[in-house]
C-alpha cells in the first residue's frame, strides 16, 4: 500500500467508534486517576492526624535497632539509611546463594529424574511432589525447628563431616583465612571467579579451537593470580571449627536463622529449577541423542555438547522468572528473623511510623531487581537464541 | 494390454484393526540398579542414607513416641503424637468458639464435596457456578451468623482451615474476572487500557507478595478516609485477590495468543461487536485451553494463602503456631509443621494430580 498525501484542508474524521473508544479510555483512566488522587489525599490527612510528617528525613536518623547478622558492618547507631542498605545486602547475598546453589541442585535433581535407576529417578519424584505441593513458609518454619529443637547441644554435635559441626546453636564449617592486602585477595578472587568460568564455557564448546582459547586463557589467569598471591605476600590457611569451652570457636560459623532459611529456600528453588531443567532436556528430540550416539559420543559428551546447549534456550525465559521468584522469596526470611531489607523496613516501621516511605523503598527494590534480572537474561537468551538467516 | 487394476489394490477399504503398542522393554531390578559404576553407587548411597535415618526416625516417631496423654508425658520423648490429637480441633478451626465449630466444620465439608461434585468437565455449567456462587453466601453467613439464631462470630475470631479455604475461594473468584479484563486489556488496540493493564500486572508480579500483604496491612487503613475501617480479613483478601488477577491475566493471555486471529476476525465478519465476539469466540476458546493451567495457579494460591500468617491473620498455619505456645505442652514444632504441611499437601497435591488429568485430555490440547 502507498501512502498517499491528503490535501492539508481535508482532514478525515474520526468514526462513531473512534470517538467512543477515546471517551471510554478517558472516562475509565480518569476513573483511575481520581481514585489514585483521593487514597493519597486520605493517606496525607491521615498522616496529618497521627503526627507523621512525610518526607525522607528519617533516612538520616539512627535507627536504634538490631540487625543480627549481615554481610556488611552494621551498628544500631548507624541511619537508617544504612540499614536499609545492609539489609538489601543481605537479601542479595542470600539471593546469590540461593540461585547458585539451587541451578546446582536442580540440575542433579533433574539427572537424577531422567535416570534409568530406579532408585534415583523415585526419590526424585518424590521429593518434588512433596516439595511443589507445601508452601514454602510451613516447610521454612519445618527446616527451623529442626535446625533448632532437632539437632544436638553444642557438646554433642552432629560430626559428619571433618570440620563440619551441626548444632542447635547454628552450623559450624570450615573456612579459610586469608592474610594479606585486600587489594590482592580481591583480585585474586576476581580471577578464581574469570577463570573457572572460562573452564566452565570450555565444557560447552564442541570445537577444538574455541575449547582450547579458552582454556588457555583459564590457565593464564590462574598463573597471573599466583603470581599476584606470591608477590603481595598473601597466605591462606585452613581454619577449622573446634569447641573451646562453651562454644565452638574459629571456622566459619552460619545462624541457625540462616542456616533453616538456606536449607529451605535452596531445596524449594532446586525443585523448581530441576524440572525447568528437566522439562528443557526432554524438549530436544530424541533424534538429536540417537545422531550422537551414532557419531560416536558418550553419554555425558551427547549431554554437554549437543543436548544442553539446545535445551539451554528452551531452559532461560522460564529459569530467569524461577530465579526473580526466588528473590521475592527471600522476603520470607522474615517468618525465621533473619534481618533481610523487609525486615529493616517492618521495623523502620514500627520504630518511625513511616510505612508509605518504607513500603515505596521495598517496591522501587524490587521492582528494579525484577527489571534488572529481566534484562540481563534476555542478554543471554540472545546469546544462546538460534541463529537463523 | 490387461484390464485395469481394481481400485482395491491400491486403496485400503477395509478398515484395519489397531495393533498393540510394542511391548516396553523389562530390565530386571537388578540391572536399574547396578547397572553401571555410577548406578551402583547411587543406589548404594541411598540405601545406606535410609539405613542411616530410618532406624532413628523409626525410634522417635513410633517407638519413643507418645500417643495420647497430656503435655507432661512428652516430655524428654520422641514425637509427640498426643499433641496433635488433643490441638487437631484448635490447628484445624483455630479459635473460632468450640461449641459452633460444627459451623466451620460444615462449611470446609460443603466445599470439598461441592469440589469434588465439579471435577467431571460435563458438570462445568451455568448452573454449577451458580451452586458455587450460592455455597459461597452460605458459606460466609454461616460462618459470621448473627441471624436464624445462630449465635454471631466477628471475622476475628475466624481461624484454621476454612479461613484457608474461604482466602483461596474468595480471592480467585473476584480475582478470575478481574484477570480476564487485565488479560483483554493487555492486548487492547487502545493504548490507554493496555498500559494501564501492563502497569497494574508487571507491578503486583515484580513485587512479592509479603510487599503486598504489607501495603494492604498497613498502607491501605491509611489510605481510607477516617472512620472507615477494614476488616484484616478483607485487607489480606484485597491483597490475594491482587495478586492471583494478575498471575490469572497472565496464563489467560497465553491463552489469548494462542486463538488464531481469523477467529475474531470471523466474528467481526458476521457482524459480531467487539465484546460479542470476545464473549462468545474468542474468551471460552482461550479459557478452555488454559484450564489445566489455571488449575496449577489454584495451586500456587492455596499455598500462597500462608503468607497471610506474616500480617497476623488466623488460617491453617497460624493456628498451628498459635498452638505451639501453649505453656502446658513441650511445643512439638516438628510434629505440627508436619500436621500443617501434611493438610496443604493433601489438598495441592489432589489438585496438581487432577491438572495432570485435565492435561491428559484431548479436549485440553494433550496431543491424541
Amino acid at each position: 500500500m502507498t501512502p498517499t498525501r491528503r490535501p492539508a484542508t481535508q482532514t478525515r474524521p474520526w468514526t462513531v467508534g473512534q470517538v467512543r473508544n477515546v471517551l471510554l479510555q478517558a472516562v475509565i483512566l480518569g476513573v483511575v486517576l481520581a481514585g489514585a488522587v483521593w487514597l493519597a489525599r486520605n493517606t496525607i490527612a491521615n498522616l496529618d492526624a497521627r503526627g507523621i510528617a512525610s518526607g525522607w528525613g528519617f533516612l538520616k536518623r539512627p535507627g536504634y535497632f538490631p540487625i543480627s547478622q549481615s554481610v556488611a558492618p552494621y551498628s544500631p547507631s548507624d541511619p537508617i539509611a544504612w540499614a536499609f542498605v545492609v539489609g538489601l545486602a543481605n537479601t542479595l547475598f542470600m539471593s546469590v546463594l540461593i540461585v547458585v546453589l539451587s541451578t546446582i541442585l536442580g540440575f542433579v535433581l533433574a539427572l537424577a529424574r531422567r535416570s534409568s535407576n530406579v532408585l534415583a529417578s523415585g526419590l526424585g519424584a518424590v521429593v518434588v511432589d512433596v516439595l511443589r505441593n507445601t508452601p514454602v513458609i510451613v516447610q521454612l518454619l519445618f527446616w527451623y525447628s529442626l535446625v533448632t529443637v532437632g539437632l544436638p547441644d553444642i557438646h554433642r554435635a552432629l560430626h559428619p563431616l571433618p570440620g563440619v559441626f551441626l548444632t542447635d546453636r547454628g552450623v559450624y564449617l570450615p573456612s579459610i583465612s586469608i592474610t594479606g592486602a585486600p587489594w590482592a585477595t580481591a583480585l585474586v578472587a576476581l580471577a578464581l571467579i574469570v577463570g573457572s568460568g572460562l573452564a566452565l564455557s570450555s565444557l560447552f564448546a564442541a570445537e577444538p579451537g574455541p575449547r582450547w582459547r579458552r582454556r588457555t586463557a583459564g590457565l593464564v589467569i590462574a598463573g597471573a593470580a599466583a603470581v599476584i598471591w606470591r608477590a603481595a605476600g598473601v597466605t591462606a590457611s585452613p581454619d577449622l571449627p573446634h569447641l573451646e569451652r562453651m562454644n565452638f570457636t574459629a571456622g566459619l560459623q552460619v545462624s541457625p536463622e540462616f542456616a533453616a532459611m538456606a536449607l529451605g529456600l535452596v531445596l524449594y528453588s532446586s525443585v523448581y529449577v530441576g524440572e525447568i531443567i528437566r522439562g528443557g532436556i526432554e524438549a530436544v528430540p530424541k533424534g538429536q541423542w540417537e545422531a550422537a550416539r551414532a557419531l560416536g559420543l558418550s553419554g555425558a559428551q551427547t549431554l554437554r555438547l549437543v543436548v544442553l546447549p539446545q535445551a539451554l534456550r528452551i531452559i532461560i525465559p522460564p529459569l530467569t522468572s524461577q530465579y526473580i521468584s526466588t528473590v521475592k522469596n527471600t522476603t520470607l526470611a522474615l517468618v525465621v528473623g533473619y534481618p533481610d531489607i523487609s525486615f529493616v523496613a517492618a521495623a523502620t516501621i514500627s520504630e518511625t511510623g513511616q510505612a508509605v516511605e518504607c513500603v515505596l523503598i521495598l517496591m522501587a527494590v524490587f521492582l528494579s531487581i525484577s527489571l534488572a534480572a529481566a534484562w540481563a537474561m534476555n542478554v543471554l537468551n540472545r546469546r544462546f537464541a538460534l541463529q537463523t538467516r | 494390454m490387461s484390464a485395469p487394476l481394481p481400485i482395491e489394490a491400491f486403496v485400503q477399504s477395509q478398515p484395519v484393526p489397531a495393533r498393540d503398542a510394542p511391548e516396553r522393554a523389562r530390565v530386571p531390578l537388578w540391572r536399574t540398579l547396578f547397572g553401571d559404576a555410577l548406578s551402583s553407587v547411587i543406589t548404594v548411597t541411598v540405601l545406606a542414607g535410609v539405613a542411616a535415618v530410618a532406624p532413628k526416625l523409626l525410634s522417635w516417631g513410633v517407638a519413643r513416641a507418645v500417643w495420647s496423654g497430656q503435655g507432661a508425658a512428652c516430655r524428654g520423648a520422641g514425637a509427640c503424637w498426643a499433641f496433635l490429637r488433643a490441638k487437631a480441633p484448635f490447628i484445624l478451626f483455630g479459635i473460632y468458639p468450640p461449641e459452633q465449630r460444627w459451623r466451620p466444620a460444615a462449611v470446609v465439608i460443603a466445599f470439598v464435596l461441592l469440589t469434588l461434585w465439579t471435577l467431571p468437565p460435563a458438570r462445568w455449567t451455568r448452573r454449577t457456578l451458580a451452586l458455587w456462587a450460592c455455597a459461597v453466601v452460605v458459606a460466609l453467613v454461616l460462618m459470621s451468623g448473627g441471624i436464624l439464631g445462630l449465635a454471631p462470630v466477628p471475622t476475628s475470631a475466624w481461624g484454621g482451615l476454612p479461613v484457608t479455604v474461604l482466602l483461596t475461594i474468595l480471592s480467585l473468584s473476584i480475582g478470575f474476572p478481574l484477570a480476564v479484563a487485565l488479560a483483554l486489556g493487555r492486548r487492547s488496540q487502545m493504548r490507554g487500557f493496555r498500559w494501564l493493564s501492563i502497569g497494574i500486572i508487571e507491578i503486583v508480579r515484580g513485587l512479592p507478595l509479603v510487599t503486598i500483604l504489607f501495603i494492604a496491612a498497613i498502607l491501605l487503613p491509611l489510605m481510607l478516609p477516617d472512620g472507615v475501617k477494614l476488616d484484616n480479613l478483607a485487607r489480606a483478601l484485597a491483597a490475594l485477590t491482587l495478586f492471583c488477577a494478575a498471575y490469572l491475566a497472565e496464563v489467560l493471555r497465553g491463552g489469548l495468543q494462542g486463538i488464531p486471529a481469523g477467529q475474531s476476525e470471523a466474528g467481526r465478519a458476521l457482524g459480531l461487536t467487539w465484546w460479542q465476539t470476545m464473549r462468545l469466540i474468542v474468551l471460552p476458546q482461550a479459557i478452555g485451553k488454559t484450564i489445566p493451567a489455571l488449575t496449577n495457579t489454584v495451586v500456587v494460591v492455596v499455598k500462597n494463602t500462608s503468607l497471610v500468617l506474616l500480617i497476623g491473620l488466623f488460617d491453617l498455619l497460624s493456628a498451628g503456631r498459635a498452638a505451639l505456645a501453649d505453656p502446658k505442652w513441650p511445643a512439638p514444632y516438628m510434629e505440627t509443621y508436619g500436621f500443617v504441611a501434611l493438610i496443604y499437601f493433601v489438598i495441592c497435591f489432589s489438585i496438581s494430580r487432577y491438572a495432570l488429568w485435565l492435561e491428559r485430555r484431548p479436549a485440553f490440547g494433550a496431543s491424541s
